[in-house]
């Protein structure tokens, strides 16, 4: 039997009143990605979305360091090697040449499921929508001003501007 | 999986109301499921549709819209623009394709 009323998905209206701030605090190239992630896929759904880079966070935002983040397998207990699924030493993750690697190795992994690396990820980001901000405690500390920051980032601001920018926003800290 | 009626012909749907079966869609077909969204289609809007159709038949899954921009040469920003708020799901709706699985 035919439905003779049509199912219609429920996309909500273009506004959907929902905002998520995501607080990026980590500058590892693995600790980089889930606000990326989960920041893109809010704004696919609607969702109005601030992303504020503070701490080694800063590092994503910054022209030149955004595109040199690395990943060390020092002191992550969850590094499995490629091959057969064991658990990585620790002593195999300080040997020399292994940071390079790994960075290699993840983002070659990252790279074949079509994830743009961090540079393209945030262009990403902008495009669509989001709304990308600098820590000023951070600026100050690392001697940072608006000009080494990528041009899409729309402020350096404080964590009070922030806080009171996020009014009733869903907060996510990484 | 229920069928509706769709221009006077029966189409098969999953329980939001998306197109299951590849070949059950046309472009007479696809202009309603937009209109069902409030979509007005025009020639850019269906540059796009037929990028996802040809996609999926190649690869077998619905392009995200990182892969509308990579490899369709679509802007994430012009998607946004033609299919607002939504626009993965709506592009997959209207082309009679299911949703994207990728998260990216």
């Amino acid at each position: 039997m035919a439905n003779t009323q049509p199912i219609v998905p429920n996309f909500g209206s273009e506004s959907t009143g929902r905002k998520m701030a995501i607080i990026c605090s980590k500058g590892n190239l693995d600790m980089a990605y889930p606000g990326l992630i989960l920041g893109n896929a809010a704004l696919g759904e609607g969702v109005e979305v601030h992303l504020f880079f503070t701490f080694w966070g800063f590092d994503m935002i910054h022209k030149k360091r955004q595109k040199k983040l690395k990943f060390s397998p020092v002191g992550n207990f969850a590094m499995h090697l490629p091959i057969g699924g064991i658990r990585m030493p620790q002593w195999l993750a300080w040997i020399p040449g292994m940071q390079p690697f790994a960075t290699w190795y993840l983002q070659h992994e990252i790279n074949k499921l079509q994830v743009p690396e961090v540079p393209d990820f945030l262009d990403q980001i902008s495009a669509s929508g989001g709304h990308l901000w600098g820590c000023k405690m951070s600026a100050d500390m690392n001697k940072l001003t608006m000009k080494d920051l990528r041009e899409d980032v729309e402020g350096i601001i404080t964590a009070a501007d922030f806080i009171e920018m996020t009014d009733g926003a869903q907060v996510l800290f990484i | 999986m229920p069928t509706q009626d769709m221009l006077g012909r029966e189409v098969h749907v999953d329980d939001e109301g998306f197109l299951t079966e590849y070949d059950e869609w046309d472009e007479k077909l696809g202009a309603e499921l937009a209109k069902n969204i409030g979509v007005a289609m025009t020639d850019e809007h269906w540059k796009v549709i037929t990028f996802l159709r040809t996609d999926y038949k190649s690869q077998g899954t619905t392009a995200t819209t990182r892969r509308v921009d990579a490899v369709g040469g679509f802007p994430v920003k012009l998607q946004f623009q033609l299919f607002p708020a939504k626009p993965a799901k709506k592009m997959a709706y209207i082309a009679g394709l299911p949703k994207p699985a990728g998260c990216v």
